[in-house]
């Protein structure tokens, strides 16, 4: 036998997704707990090594199996034929529902995705259900909007913000728990499996996991971690007995083996085209929407700062200091999430609201520094020449600050295109966020990557071209 | 005759230091009257009191028939002052965003409320007068020295100000520029203005200057007669002030 001590079975998951998968154990938040940490225990002890819960995003977690960040993720993971394709997966380990949850008072109007057309349905971003209501979007004329994690979808559906929830049962019996005037539909709109994941070169790893799994599967032990987390259900010896039998075949017949009929990157690249340019033109929409109130908001703080009273320049001041020193995400989950209970803003308009007044903050730094720049013989001469306070300003001093502040501002709003993919987390489906869609369902960040920065340069490179003109033209000739 | 500027016993301090210690003067109209002395005697400041730039401390400042006591200048809406005097800086501080006529009209357009057009074509007329009627639609960056200059008395006489305070007008112009300029302000002297010049100029003050002061340590310490005064100083300030002079050139 070998004396060295075996190496740590590295298993990853998202703790932010919370029970019943993994969540961060209340008696002592550095451990976690949960039926996806039963079952990388289960397995770490079955192969001889202590287990290591490595943290990653539950949207990163494709990716760094890839890399090779980790040897395992549980973590509630579908099995798709994306991941078949580009990744090992383990025999699935449980099988869940795709079930509709909606208001209480709407079980009888909102019985299927069919009920819904013309309405807002949520679901977690890059899942099998996503897909479901990408599909039905075309097929039922329902709006997909797609959520960063799996509990704001209930809270907007409570709030009236979404009409409906489609997200797998285990998910939607918890949110129903926490969550009274919840109802689930008892039919199940799809069926999917949980599997592990690992990297494609780890098929060795994987398959002794499966025969941990299977082993697990026979003398219960897999059941009773299942009934500990009250997740058992009637379909789930059903499935242990086609995997035992060897005759599960995975989401839609393919298997890990042969592979799904691989579509290509480009073609793949070309049917996604559509939706990167609309996602492309919400960008440029929304940053230009945003930067137009940030300049307004930013001019009415640089005016109140330079010409306000001690109360208002004070007050000025600490909403400044205060957007500048905390982060814009905290602002956006603030505006949407924070707010929710006084006023339901729809995500356009917090998202818009969240990066106009975050700008406002900055810009209103320019435009002080560029008025208080305007020379003071200038503002003399207005004065000797009888120009009241406000038309000095709107005359001399704003026209004067304007040249000024025109530049940075340039800048500023090139920032405000890159800096709009944040509001994703609001569910406005913006340009990165789309590409980070195709990414997961293709497995790749290669063409997305490329597609989206082509994106994000044809609209920044001529907006920086545009104020360069800009500035030459309105640049003062030297002296003969 | 009442005065177009009367000074009474102007003082004003700054920190621990009197920049004007109690200075009397006054200006008529049909009047160019010079205020000389060395650099830091304070000329340029008792313009700006008298403009309202700067607040003062002590005596009074009447122009026309507004009168300014010491403290902040905190005037009614429109300012009445501002119907009274006129002033041409030394760096003319034109308004860079603008053309030589958009400089002009500006005040008329906006203070008086004239029609554009007919603002613009009195502009156009007053640059024509001063001789720059060509620079219409400079910016002030392309303008000359002399050529700001010109700009700059005109967009004060735009508002047609019974008295015009001009600072250092001479300084960076050549001696036949300097004439042509002292014309001009002898022909807005007899048109009926009040004019009250600084210079350090005795030659430009003795051509065309109705009356002189000379200002030392924040004090006038001599006036009169520009020919009288400078051709027989009685004082050791003016007598340095033509000292500095010659020794310059």
């Amino acid at each position: 036998m070998d004396a060295q001590p075996a190496a740590a079975l590295r298993w990853a998951g998202d703790s932010e997704g919370g029970a019943p998968y993994i969540e961060a154990d209340s008696q002592n938040p550095e451990r976690v707990v949960g039926l996806d940490v039963d079952i990388a225990e289960l397995v770490a002890s079955e192969l001889g090594r202590p287990a290591q819960f490595v943290q990653i995003s539950f949207a990163s977690l494709d990716q760094s199996a890839a890399r090779g960040d980790f040897d395992i993720a549980f973590d509630g993971i579908e099995d798709t034929p994306a991941r078949r394709a580009s990744l090992a997966v383990t025999v699935p380990y449980y099988e869940f529902r795709e079930v509709l949850t909606v208001r209480a008072a709407d079980v009888a109007r909102f019985r299927s995705l069919a009920d819904l057309r013309g309405r807002p349905v949520a679901t977690l971003g890059g899942t099998t259900a996503y897909e479901l209501l990408l599909g039905a979007e075309r097929e039922h004329g329902i709006e997909a909007i797609s959520y960063d994690d799996d509990v704001h979808p209930y809270e907007d559906l409570l709030n009236g913000r979404v009409d409906a929830v489609l997200l797998d049962n285990v998910i939607a019996e918890r949110s129903m728990r926490r969550m009274p005037g919840l109802a689930t539909q008892p039919d199940a709109v799809a069926v999917g499996y949980y599997v592990g994941i690992l990297g494609r070169d780890r098929a060795e790893l994987r398959d002794r996991v499966d025969g941990v799994l299977r082993a697990a599967m026979t003398d219960g032990r897999l059941e009773a971690i299942l009934r500990r987390w009250l997740v058992w259900n009637d379909d789930q010896p059903k499935l242990h007995g086609r995997v035992l039998q060897d005759s599960f075949n995975g989401p839609s017949g393919d298997s890990a083996a042969t592979g799904a009929p691989k579509r290509s990157g480009w073609t793949m690249a070309r049917q996604y085209l559509p939706q990167l340019l609309s996602a492309a033109a919400m960008t440029l929409v929304l940053s230009c929407l945003s930067m137009g109130l940030a300049v307004c908001l930013g001019s009415v703080i640089a005016i109140g700062r330079v010409y306000g009273g001690r109360v208002s320049r004070t007050l000025l001041t600490a909403y400044v200091e205060v957007i500048r020193g905390t982060p814009i995400l905290l602002q956006l989950f603030v505006i949407y999430y924070g707010l929710a209970s006084v006023v339901r803003l729809p995500a356009f308009i917090a998202a818009l609201l969240g990066l106009g007044l975050n700008y406002a903050a900055y810009e209103s730094e320019i435009y002080r520094g560029a008025l208080q720049a305007v020379p003071r013989g200038q503002l003399d001469a207005a004065r000797v020449l009888g120009l009241g306070k406000w038309q000095t300003l709107r005359l001399v001093r704003a026209p004067q600050a304007f040249r000024f502040a025109l530049a940075p501002t340039t800048n500023d709003f090139v920032a405000m295109l890159k800096d709009s993919s944040l509001v994703s987390v609001l569910t406005v489906m913006e340009l990165t966020k789309q590409t980070q869609i195709f990414a997961t369902n293709l497995g790749s960040w290669v063409i997305p990557g490329a597609l989206c920065a082509a994106l994000y340069l044809a609209m920044s490179l001529p907006l920086a071209h545009a104020a360069r003109r800009l500035e030459a033209r309105w640049k003062v000739p030297e002296a003969a | 005759m009442t005065a177009a500027l009367e000074i009474r016993d102007l003082r004003m301090r700054r920190g621990e230091r009197d920049i004007l210690r109690g200075v009397s003067l006054a200006v008529e109209r049909r009047q160019l009257v010079a205020l000389m002395g060395l650099s830091g005697s304070g000329k340029s400041t008792l313009l700006r009191a008298v403009a309202a730039l700067e607040p003062f401390d002590g005596g009074t400042i009447r122009v026309g028939a507004v009168q300014l006591a010491a403290g902040v200048w905190r005037p009614p809406s429109p300012d009445p002052l501002r119907r009274e005097v006129g002033m041409v800086f030394q760096f003319h501080h034109l308004f860079e965003h603008l053309s030589a006529l958009d400089n002009v009209c500006l005040a008329p357009c906006h203070v008086r409320g004239d029609e554009p057009a007919a603002a613009r074509e009195r502009a156009a007329a007053l640059l024509e007068q001063l001789g720059v009627g060509h620079r219409g639609t400079a910016r002030p960056r392309e303008l000359s020295g002399g050529e700001a200059q010109r700009v700059a008395i005109a967009r004060a006489l735009a508002m047609d100000p019974p008295l015009l305070l001009l600072d250092e007008p001479t300084a960076s112009l050549d001696p036949a520029r300097r004439r042509a300029l002292g014309e001009s302000l002898a022909e807005l002297a007899d048109s009926g203005r009040a004019l009250l010049v600084t210079s350090h100029d005795d030659d430009f003050v003795r051509d065309f200057a109705d009356g002189v002061v000379i200002l030392a340590h924040g004090e006038a310490v001599e006036a009169g007669d520009p020919r009288q005064v400078l051709d027989a100083p009685r004082h050791e300030a003016t007598r340095a002030l033509l000292a500095a002079k010659s020794a310059g050139e």
